[in-house]
């Protein structure tokens, strides 16, 4: 107990918290609209296509500054998703099939770069392969200003177009109709997924971003039957998978904090799905068997 | 002869070099309640989705009260079919009845007591009153439909397009709904119904258009609603197709 007293009065501890939180909260939030849209994956294919961003942006700028490198990594995020959805919209080619192809390409491009970067001598290249599986302890006080900001830039559109938001994913067609452009509407959601994605990329890692934009939302789905709650609870199951990742990670050594974080909220997912009232499977399976009983009981046979 | 509401000239649509719809040209006259019929990938869902824009034909377009689509949208309500949404998405009744009020809303600006007010108005109009705080996945299809109804009795709109609203639905509802169009029309709205049962068409309708790819015939159902014509209609498109081309 004491121990943990003394952490989180530790000033790097609460810097990384902070900055899990922050990533736990945004891609809560807008994981919330990907997952009722059924398009959970493009959080996958954004985040690998982040990675030659990294690389090219070190490349080009030559600066090892995390905005620089978001800013790179939210460019070809942002082009990978571009593209993913004119496949789609242009040719027969499907959404899915698109989505893998577009990730694939981008994330060995990335990796292409990463290992070229590692082998120029003198590049001071140490420390771009964290944005790999992320490394949370690298974190600074001035990227959690950065991480800060750009979290603020999800959330606030997402307020101000609450009912467009709401709408687009209820109906599409509808949203069209009544005069909303769904296509601007999807521009916007689509970018705001990208730059949630951004903000976690420090500290979860491309490989394992997605999770953090899906099991939040998931779970969250499970306890609630209103979008308002639902977007709530589920930038608070990513917060609290983002602190408590992050003191379980420092209290037991060569743990690392993204994955560790990710293993969390999956598991707030699992629980929600077996254990949420109405909803969860067990709560399901135990209605089931006393509709059965009364049924029996009252000599009606199913 | 009353104004003409929707006019559509020359259209024709084609998903992948199939042609769907073939040079239609249709004139509904304001205040009709008119039922689109036809075989089953005969383009009725096309024909609707192509007049206001939803799908992009290859040529031709359509006026309402001879201007584009867009400069009349706020007069044009649409009721999907029910089945193009997901029923589990986390919302009310009252909710899903309220976006009606979102295209006069405009950008931004939410619902408030005023809109509230009328998406109440429209649910007890279809006999959903009760339900207006269930969750939607706790509805039956037919209350789905009903839900959908309001949803569009609240745009107040004077043309309403509706994609199958009897389809797979129960007694009640269907009563529920055949009320309404009527009421509608009363209130001098038009309403195009696409519609698969034949046996309602003279009972529920007053006008009707026979589509099979081409447009076989239209005008008021006593005079179009023949044995010939339905004839004409459900024999294969192709048939249709080359005995029209060669008139």
């Amino acid at each position: 107990m004491e121990s943990l007293f003394s952490l989180l009065s530790d000033y790097t501890l609460r810097i990384v918290a902070l900055g899990s939180a922050l990533l736990g909260i945004t891609s809560g939030a807008i994981g919330c609209y990907a997952v009722l849209r059924k398009q959970s994956l493009i959080g996958d294919a954004v985040s690998h296509a982040a990675l030659p961003g990294i690389g090219l942006s070190f490349l080009l700028i030559g600066s090892k500054n995390t905005e620089w490198l978001l800013l790179g990594a939210f460019i070809t995020g942002w082009i990978a998703t571009i593209i993913v959805l004119n496949i789609d919209l242009l040719s027969r080619i499907k959404y899915d099939n698109a989505l893998a192809m577009i990730l694939a390409v981008f994330f060995g491009f990335g990796l292409v770069i990463l290992t070229y970067i590692q082998k120029i001598p003198n590049s001071n290249q140490a420390g771009l392969e964290k944005f790999l599986f992320g490394q949370a302890s690298t974190l600074l006080r001035r990227d959690i200003i950065v991480m800060g900001i750009v979290s603020l830039l999800t959330l606030i559109p997402i307020m101000i177009l609450w009912k467009e938001f709401k709408l687009l994913s209820f109906d599409a067609t509808f949203t069209d109709t009544i005069g909303f452009s769904t296509k601007k509407l999807d521009l916007i959601l689509t970018t705001l997924i990208v730059i949630s994605i951004i903000v976690g990329l420090q500290t979860v890692g491309v490989v394992l971003m997605s999770s953090m934009l899906i099991a939040p939302a998931v779970a969250a789905r499970q306890w609630t039957d209103r979008l308002s709650i639902m977007v709530i609870l589920s930038s608070l199951f990513g917060a609290t998978a983002g602190i408590s990742g992050t003191i379980i990670s420092s209290l037991v050594k060569n743990m690392p904090t993204g994955p560790i974080i990710v293993v969390i909220i999956t598991i707030i997912a699992f629980i929600s799905i077996l254990f949420a009232p109405n909803r969860g499977i067990v709560f399901k399976k135990i209605r089931e068997r006393r509709n059965k009983i009364e049924s029996q009981s009252n000599g009606i046979r199913l | 002869m009353n104004n003409i509401a929707v006019k559509v000239n020359d259209l024709t649509v084609a998903y992948h070099k199939k042609p769907v719809l073939w040079d239609v040209d249709l004139e509904i006259p304001e205040g009709v309640l008119m039922a689109v019929v036809g075989p089953n990938g005969a383009g009725k869902t096309t024909l609707i989705k192509a007049m206001i824009n939803l799908i992009k034909p290859i040529t031709g377009r359509t006026l309402f009260w001879g201007e584009p689509y867009q400069n009349n949208r706020k007069r044009v309500g649409y009721v999907p079919q029910r089945g193009s949404v997901d029923w589990d998405f986390p919302t009310s009744v009252l909710d899903v009845v309220t976006m009606g009020t979102y295209g006069k809303l405009g950008w931004f600006k939410r619902p408030g007591k005023k809109e509230k007010q009328k998406a109440i108005e429209a649910l007890k109009k279809v006999d959903m009153l009760p339900y207006a705080d269930r969750q939607i996945s706790q509805l039956s299809g037919g209350q789905q439909q009903r839900v959908f109804v309001a949803r569009a009795l609240v745009q107040d709109s004077d043309i309403y397009f509706m994609d199958e609203p009897f389809q797979g639905v129960d007694v009640k509802t269907e009563k529920s709904i055949v009320k309404l169009l009527e009421e509608l029309k009363n209130n001098g709205k038009t309403v195009i119904v696409v519609h698969h049962d034949l046996q309602t068409v003279t009972e529920y309708f007053d006008w009707v258009t026979l589509l099979n790819t081409i447009i076989i015939d239209y005008g008021p159902v006593k005079k179009t609603f023949t044995e010939e014509n339905l004839k004409k209609t459900y024999r294969s498109p192709l048939d249709s197709f080359y005995k029209n081309k060669g008139k």
